[in-house]
């Protein structure tokens, strides 16, 4: 025993403890390019273009089609003849037959599209991997099985599709947010033209190949590039009969107003506040984990994101210490090494909005914790950031900042956190805990918002239905609910 | 000598309590002089309802169906009164049948509505509908007490408190219901029933920072303008119709509120 206490003490003890690059090869990934839309099955040469870059070394990956007003309109066009010319007539036994064949595709190509996730939009390989494709592939297998199942999900109702759905989704889970749209809307019977997010397009282009693979009839799916002009061009579209929208709040009140009195079905998934509550019998240990999986998860770069956590008072201290601590073991930097905990920012825009919003709290006097950090020299970065000593009526504790960004705030009784965590006019997600049974169900009735997560946080699942109350959004997508949109019931 | 009746004054249901309007306004309609509500009793309505929202919801689902169900035995008491105000009794009837029906919704909603999730993983994750909260309603003009009824209950179902406009040429039914409310068990500032001009109070609801859904059954011309002004706080849309039964009218002002826990030891 002394022989080995001996050997021990005198083993040198490494000088540094960091870790060995594990880059992911992204040789997995053959990007063309230039790309244009993907309408009626084949590619459209565009009228205009854009690059999209990699916000991890801003390094150019393809050129892409900047979508115009006829574009948008040749792909409603094909959308519609797809819906009139079959598909929409098509059993759902073999509607279900090709969207389980995408799922599995997906399946096959994860690493492949995982990679160019990363590559694109700057997540961790470790998060697309695990994270954005397995759901993107099960969602897609999920609503595959509702496809010759729809006169079972709303009783005494006659479901029929739509039309053509028109679908504008965001950056932060590209190819996620793409089969959370188009899944139930092929089950359901309709066809889609989808307009990926302006920073993030390539996993969406990707995508088309999965449909050729999967031999999907021609115009099912169209798939035009572009920034805001595009989407509100396909908003305006006047054969477009439901629009479905994930993106901020302000956008999506853009979009009702421009739908106000036109007849078309919409369904919103905005932004999001989302209180994260810790009670003093909570295991701490535990709520550290998801207090950061809540908010360094992708960057922060999530609408449900718990940006404002709420500490009971007399666990405080301790919470606080014990967090700092963990974001100093947090790894930030190349999103295709294994290691990687936090990516890169999708955007310098987004970067610029992060830093406007962190120097807002700084200078309403909030104290600010940034753990040591040396970030790479080129692309679009922030550090993991704590904010203590924050009022509820700071910009910070207010608005969707959207970054890996967290303001604590505290609370004494499970009443002032109620009365806390609700005054949002978002209302999305909120976390909750504790070791105590009938706090945890007493929480969750009084969170007015959509998901509310118990001793978890940011879990996902095409059973498990999404969607916001209040300027979050209305509609949800998962489950038995997220057919809903994508149905009109006939009298 | 004949005995002389004693008239009613026509006014406003807001929190429980029969106030004129606060600006003194009336117009006439069907031979009385009625409230004519103004921006401000707007206000007062929906702070009402605002106020009485989180207790109606909170009461159990077996006590909100023994409340409608008292309202249906209130109306069918007076029976003879509302057939005078409406299209008489056969309207009447069935506007008591559908507030029964109604009413037996409220302890069934969350296991039609909602449920549990298999999700792949260890958790136990559930579904359930919650009320939106605050409803503004804009009753049709015909039938004008089976097209309230009908606008009426679902969002009171299920656990919303409402303000509506009343039919605008003929309102006297829905002053009546608003009596049969009162007598009934249905909490004051649940239900809130304005007299007036759906073009002027219309706009006001659509817009108000406190009102989550607007039902725009009422409306005509003015729908686009109504909803462009719901869009400020996302305000959820309902296109209602005046003669309607079905619990997927009730889910048009239900939230649905997914619960996640992990399974342990």
């Amino acid at each position: 025993m002394a022989e080995l206490d001996r050997k021990r003490a005198s083993a040198p003890a490494p000088k540094e403890w960091t870790y060995a690059p594990a880059p992911e090869s992204r040789d997995v990934v053959r990007l063309e390019e230039r790309y244009g839309n993907f309408i009626g099955g084949e590619w459209v040469e565009p009228a205009e273009t854009y690059v999209t870059v990699s916000p991890s070394s801003e390094e150019p990956l393809a050129t892409v089609a900047q979508g115009t007003t006829a574009d948008v309109d040749a792909a409603v066009g094909a959308a519609r003849d797809a819906f009139a010319n079959g598909w929409s007539a098509l059993a759902g036994s073999e509607r279900a037959k090709y969207l389980f064949r995408v799922a599995r595709i997906l399946q096959e190509r994860s690493r492949e599209f995982a990679v160019l996730e990363s590559l694109n939009g700057g997540k961790p390989i470790k998060e697309s991997r695990d994270v954005d494709l397995p759901l993107a592939a099960a969602h897609f297998f999920y609503y595959a099985g509702w496809a010759d199942k729809l006169e079972y999900a709303f009783p005494n109702r006659r479901p029929a599709p739509v039309g053509v759905a028109g679908q504008i989704i965001p950056w932060n889970f590209p190819l996620l947010m793409l089969a959370w749209k188009v899944g139930p809307a092929l089950a359901c019977g309709n066809t889609v033209v989808l307009k990926p997010a302006e920073t993030t397009p390539l996993t969406a282009l990707l995508f088309c190949d999965v449909l050729r693979q999967a031999e999907l009839p021609p115009g099912v799916v169209n798939i035009v590039t572009g920034d805001g002009r595009t989407g509100a061009a396909l908003v305006d579209h006047p054969d477009v009969d439901k629009i479905a929208f994930t993106g901020s709040t302000e956008v999506g009140k853009a979009i009702q107003r421009q739908l106000a009195g036109s007849g078309k079905r919409l369904t919103l998934e905005l932004g999001g506040k989302a209180a994260n509550i810790v009670f003093d019998d909570s295991a701490l240990d535990q709520a550290v984990e998801g207090i950061v999986n809540g908010i360094y998860f992708n960057q922060g770069h999530v609408c449900c994101a718990g940006s404002r956590l709420f500490v009971q008072e007399s666990i405080y201290e301790p919470l606080v210490e014990k967090l700092k601590r963990r974001l100093t073991t947090l790894r930030v930097g190349d999103p295709l090494d294994k290691n990687t905990d936090v990516g890169a920012i999708n955007s310098s825009m987004q970067l610029e909005k992060i830093r406007a919003l962190v120097q807002s709290g700084v200078d309403e006097g909030a104290e600010i914790y940034q753990p040591p950090c040396r970030l790479p020299e080129k692309g679009y970065w922030f550090v993991p950031t704590v904010f203590t000593n924050v009022a509820q009526s700071y910009r910070i504790a207010q608005e969707e900042i959207f970054g890996p960004v967290l303001s604590v705030l505290t609370f004494r009784t499970p009443d002032e956190a109620v009365e806390k965590a609700n005054n949002t006019p978002y209302g999305l997600s909120a976390g909750v805990w504790t070791e105590k049974g009938s706090r945890i169900l007493w929480m969750a009735q009084r969170m007015r918002a959509g998901v509310v997560w118990a001793n978890t946080f940011n879990r996902f699942d095409p059973t498990s239905p999404f969607g916001g109350y209040k300027e979050s959004g209305f509609g949800r997508e998962g489950g038995r609910h997220g057919l809903e949109p994508y149905l009109r019931f006939e009298e | 000598m004949s005995r002389l009746p004693v008239k009613k004054t026509y006014k406003l249901f807001v929190g429980g309590a029969f106030p004129r309007s606060e600006s003194g306004r009336t117009y006439e309609a069907e031979g009385q002089n009625v409230a004519r509500a103004s921006r401000k009793d707007v206000r007062d309505a929906v702070r009402a309802a605002r106020a009485a929202q989180p207790g109606w919801a909170a009461a159990t689902a077996y006590n909100r169906g023994q409340v409608l169900y008292r309202l249906a035995e209130m109306i069918e008491t007076r029976a003879a009164a509302f057939a005078e105000l409406c299209g008489g009794r056969e309207e009447v009837d069935r506007a008591i049948d559908r507030i029964v029906w109604y009413a037996g919704w409220a302890d069934k909603l969350p296991q039609v509505l909602g449920g549990t999730n298999p999700v792949a993983g260890p958790y136990f994750n559930f579904t359930i509908p919650e009320p939106t909260g605050v409803v503004a309603v804009l009753a049709p003009d015909e039938p004008p007490l089976l097209g309230l009824v009908t606008r009426l209950l679902p969002p009171v179902v299920g656990g919303n408190a409402v303000v509506a406009v009343a039919s605008e040429t003929r309102p006297l039914a829905a002053i009546e219901l608003a009596e049969a409310i009162a007598t009934s068990d249905v909490p004051g500032g649940v239900v809130n029933l304005l007299t007036g001009f759906r073009r002027e109070l219309g706009p006001v609801l659509a817009s108000h920072m406190d009102v989550n859904a607007l039902d725009v059954c009422g409306s005509d011309g003015e729908r686009p303008e109504l909803e462009r002004l719901a869009a400020e706080n996302v305000k959820r849309i309902v296109h209602g119709r005046p003669d309607v039964q079905s619990p997927w009218e009730i889910a048009g002002f239900l939230e649905l509120k997914t619960v996640w826990h992990p399974i342990g030891t």
